[in-house]
């Protein structure tokens, strides 16, 4: 027997998982509270509408050196509202974070961040006479990169979305397959019972 | 047809075959307790304290493998359900819990008796549900019975807005069809895990089963003995496996884990492979998980994917139901002698025998005694004799010497070990099983927690024997008081009322036994009775439960009763 070691599956890494559960009240939360009481360490949490109004998408970051991702998916599998879940830290994939950074700028500095935001392919969109709001999209990496660039102004305030993903090429994870669809299964169970 | 909200309540329940209710009125639920009047089909069971509804809609269930159902009132009385359904949610007792909460408009503002019942029982519900309105209640309720049923059993509450009670719909319980689409328990295994587990299972030469309440929720008896048999490999249960496999089958090992028989822990210590059907690694079970059955390949089959890996990594992990995937497995299983490994556990199993307090030499009333004495007794009986325990010592004790021939005759509280579980389980679980002796062993704390029932065990004229088992002390803290904390006793003496004038106050007859004589006399008597008994059985103050894995140590490091040197020398 092996010990389940809980660190090991990615030291330092971040482990994203898709997850589409259905748009009612309360499922946030069932989610929130399914983490804080497993004790799963999540970097982030994002939550939006899908094509489809009775499901809304989740994208969940897992400190997977603290946490195992595997068992985060199982247990959010177990509640009644989620649909679908998927690990996709594998998958060829799309993982972007917007963030809004407001900088310190004056006539002289603004020229300068002007031009670095021209090379993060990020917007200034707004400015007035001591500060600018930067708005960057882009993986972890590259926000990163420009809140490290940024920070010699002054960063004076900043909110970043979380991470969203979506998996490359033409499959889908927006709808439900038709063969697990629905009732078949579960209601021969109900049947049965 | 229309019908109001309360109307549905009641239709519904009828409609998933519900026959009785344990509950407690009050102000958010009166308009579901007023058309109640109306269904005389269905009893309502009126207990003392609403988190006894809740123990005995999980009796109910464990009966009868229905799902059990209580209704109470908002604010406390919601809360105090708390306890039953987390100990329903740990052991995977299908209920469903039906709350009052106040009007919809009030929802929110700290209304009177109004508290946040789906936030306070997230964590102990299997799901639940605030409806709000009267439109979406037979959907809910159709739901909540297929969820606390199906997959992985577990509770379900259902909390009904005051006004959605008062509120009429169209109302048609077999038009609803029940739309999850992120609830599908998983049922078979791929062939692929399947062929996995069975060359495991064929190679090994010390393998164990480990049978769990799995077994026993999917009905899985015959295949759990058949796997044994077939393969010729022994089985130990945990606290709620007792029962997959009859105490007296020659493969089976008994019960595991911090109490469990010597000779279990040791083979699965010595393990090359565990066979895990339908149970979940708890912490009473393995002990250090550091030193864990080290040698072991584990296949590890339950329902639930989220127990797979959780505690222990498996080398096959097959999430399904454990009667359809033993289905699978069986006929690839080769018959194997392993002599060398039967004749290692036979070692093991004579030398616990020296052991044993049953053979101590001494007079003294022990609680070993009076339920290996109350087992001889209903043995005749026994496929009609369920017995229910609380919580500590006795618990163990009853795990250990009340030896189990029926699939489901034990119902114990395993994983939340909830004191004051006995008395009101057993009052759910004679409403399952009316014909039957229903037994219950408590402890004097334990029942101490549940005297107010004794009033509706009256009233509803159960045929409970309650044997309390009276040592003056909280026995299994102060267990571990001395042999962990160094013998330093911390309110954990205690006293009763006396039980025979208590008993009495409440019209039930009581008796008492102060010697094993008298422990034998009462026992035959209170089965001649036809009603309710209460034994006061005053038994030693302070023998312990042997043997016992103390938490922090390896399964095969236990703590041992002393070997009596008349048994071992065979005089």
């Amino acid at each position: 027997m092996t010990l389940v070691d809980r660190s090991t599956s990615a030291k330092n890494s971040t482990h994203v998982l898709m997850a589409l559960v259905e748009n009612k009240p309360g499922v946030l939360t069932r989610v929130a509270s399914l983490f804080r009481r497993r004790g799963f360490n999540i970097e982030s949490l994002t939550v939006g509408h899908t094509e489809n109004p009775d499901i809304s998408r989740m994208t969940i970051a897992v400190d997977a050196s603290k946490t195992n991702a595997t068992m985060v998916a199982n247990n959010l599998f177990k509640l009644v509202n989620v649909i679908d879940v998927q690990n996709v830290t594998k998958e060829p994939s799309v993982m972007r974070d917007l963030a809004l950074i407001k900088v310190k700028a004056n006539a002289q500095t603004l020229f300068e961040i002007n031009q670095m935001v021209d090379i993060y392919k990020a917007k200034v969109v707004d400015i007035c006479a001591e500060s600018v709001i930067v708005e960057v999209t882009g993986p972890e990496s590259k926000i990163e990169s420009i809140v490290g660039m940024l920070k010699p102004y002054g960063i004076l305030e900043m909110v970043r979305t979380g991470l969203v993903a979506m998996v490359r090429g033409s499959g889908y994870f927006s709808g439900l397959p038709p063969a697990e669809n629905g009732n078949g299964d579960a209601a021969a169970i109900y049947a049965e019972n | 047809m229309k019908r109001t909200g309360a109307q549905i309540l009641w239709e519904s329940l009828i409609a998933e075959g519900v026959e009785v209710v344990f509950g407690y009125p009050g102000g958010s639920i009166m308009p579901a307790y007023d058309a109640l009047l109306d269904y005389p089909n269905i009893h309502h069971v009126l207990v003392r304290h609403e988190e006894n509804a809740a123990f005995a809609a999980g009796g109910y269930a464990r009966a009868s493998g229905r799902v059990g159902v209580c209704m109470v009132t908002s604010g406390p009385g919601a809360t105090n359900t708390v306890t039953g359904l987390a100990d329903a949610m740990l052991d995977s007792v299908p209920i469903v819990a039906i709350t009052g909460q106040v009007g919809s408009a009030f929802v929110g503002s700290d209304a009177f008796q109004e508290t946040d019942v789906t936030g306070v029982t997230l964590p102990v519900t299997k799901h639940n549900y605030l409806v709000k309105d009267v439109r979406e209640l037979a959907q809910v309720m159709k739901e909540a019975f297929y969820i606390a049923r199906s997959g992985r059993p577990g509770p379900v509450l259902v909390d009904v807005c005051k006004d959605v009670q008062f509120a009429s719909t169209d109302f048609d319980y077999d038009a609803i069809t029940v739309r999850l689409p992120g609830y599908q328990p998983k049922l078979r295994g791929t062939n692929q895990l399947i062929r996995q587990a069975a060359a495991y299972i064929n190679d090994a030469k010390r393998p164990v089963i480990l049978a769990g309440h799995g077994i026993i929720l999917s009905s899985a008896h015959d295949e759990l003995r058949q796997l044994a048999e077939q393969g010729h490999i022994p089985v130990s249960t945990t606290l709620l496996g007792i029962g997959s496999i009859p105490a007296s089958h020659p493969l089976n090992l008994r019960m595991m884990g911090m109490h469990g028989e010597a000779w279990a822990n040791q083979a699965i210590h010595e393990a090359d492979l565990l066979i895990a059907l339908g149970m979940r690694f708890d912490d009473r079970v393995t002990g250090n998980l550091n030193t864990y059955a080290k040698h072991a390949h584990v296949i590890h089959v339950d329902i639930d994917p989220a127990e797979i890996n959780k505690n222990v990594l498996v080398d096959v992990g097959i999430a399904g139901d454990v009667k359809r995937v033993l289905e699978q497995i069986i006929p690839l299983i080769e018959h194997q002698a392993r002599a060398a490994w039967f004749a290692q556990i036979a070692e093991w199993q004579q030398e616990a025998q020296s052991r044993d307090i049953l053979g101590q030499e001494d007079d003294t009333l022990h609680v070993p005694f009076v339920l290996s004495e109350i087992q001889r007794q209903t043995d005749p009986d026994r496929e009609a004799v369920t017995v229910v325990t609380d919580v500590g010592q006795h618990q163990m004790w009853t795990a250990q010497y009340f030896r189990q021939e029926r699939k489901d005759g034990l119902l114990t509280s395993g994983g939340l070990g909830a004191m004051g579980f006995g008395i009101p389980t057993a009052i759910g679980a004679s409403f399952a099983r009316p014909d039957e002796e229903i037994w219950v062993i408590v402890g004097d704390g334990g029942f101490q927690m549940s005297i107010p029932e004794l009033a509706t065990i009256m009233q509803e004229q159960r045929r409970v024997k309650i044997a309390v088992m009276r040592n003056g002390f909280l026995g299994m803290v102060r267990q571990w008081q001395e042999l962990i904390h160094g013998h330093r006793y911390s309110e954990v003496n205690i006293s009763s009322p006396d039980l025979l004038k208590l008993a009495g106050a409440y019209g039930i007859l009581a008796m008492r036994a102060e010697t094993k004589e008298q422990a034998s006399e009462i026992i035959a008597e209170a089965r001649s009775h036809g009603g309710p008994v209460l034994m006061d059985f005053v038994v030693e103050q302070e023998v312990n439960v042997y043997p016992m894995v103390a938490p922090g140590k390896a399964l095969n490091d236990m703590l041992r009763r002393p070997v009596n040197e008349r048994i071992a020398s065979g005089l």
